[in-house]
């Protein structure tokens, strides 16, 4: 495994493109699959914003729109502030693959976190240590 | 930084947190800023030669220096960039791809299906 600044994942469908690009952009393909609601403004800086029953909300900016191949967003990394200004970049990129599809999703932008961050990893109790050290272990040897 | 550099940093970081005593010393520290070995084996349940062996470790990866002093007065206190590494690869990590996609991928089967 290389430094992660991005994590990489591919995985293929029977579906052709044109279906998969609609469950990628469309509020009712992403409040599906991926969040439980979703609302889409899709244009090169519009807003997804998808909703889960937890409450939690997540707000993509679209940054690249290339129809039925490329679908790349911006969104706030996890527990960092809402409005705070690092991002990781996401990008799916969809390739014919027979009759099927191959689905590249790539995120960036990880080594972007700082010393502030480092601060937070402080401040809960040691027993969160415990849990994240318990699910990376879990991870790395599922 | 080179990648396997980084990956060695970080491994250092992760071995040294998988102790619930040494995750207590870089508590104790963070908390109450610089401590000598005996100020820390007063605060915590651990033992003077516990502390002894677990600062030695936590010194090896980087995640703690020792400040100049007589040689029972030694203050350790805590370095931030090992963390800081580490602290990388579990953002990466906590951001999981695979439910989602897999996920993606029984949408379209659900809907083709109907």
């Amino acid at each position: 495994m290389g430094f992660p600044d991005r994590i990489e994942r591919t995985v293929r469908t029977d579906r052709p493109v044109e279906r998969v690009w609609d469950a990628i952009t469309t509020a009712e393909g992403l409040g599906t699959w991926f969040g439980q609601s979703a609302e889409v403004d899709l244009r090169v800086g519009g807003t997804a914003t998808l909703k889960w029953d937890s409450g939690d909300t997540a707000r993509l900016r679209i940054e690249r729109l290339e129809p039925k191949t490329v679908f790349g967003y911006t969104w706030g990394i996890n527990g960092l502030p809402e409005d705070d200004p690092r991002r990781t970049y996401v990008e799916f990129t969809l390739a014919p693959d027979g009759a099927g599809t191959t689905v590249t999703v790539v995120e960036t932008g990880f080594a972007q976190l700082g010393p502030d961050d480092y601060g937070k990893a402080f401040d809960g109790n040691t027993k969160g240590w415990a849990a994240e050290l318990d699910e990376l272990v879990a991870y790395l040897h599922g | 930084m080179a990648d396997r550099a980084s990956e060695i940093v970080a491994e250092a970081v992760f071995v040294a947190l998988a102790d619930p005593n040494r995750r207590a010393i870089l508590a104790a520290l963070a908390e109450n800023g610089p401590a000598t070995a005996t100020d820390l084996a007063t605060r915590l349940p651990i033992t003077r030669q516990g502390i002894a062996k677990h600062l030695t470790l936590l010194a090896e990866a980087g995640l703690v220096a020792a400040e100049p002093g007589e040689r029972r007065r030694v203050r350790y206190h805590l370095q931030s960039a090992p963390m800081r590494v580490a602290q990388q690869f579990l953002a990466a990590l906590a951001r999981d791809w695979d439910g989602p996609l897999a996920a993606l991928r029984s949408h379209l089967d659900d809907a083709s299906g109907s």
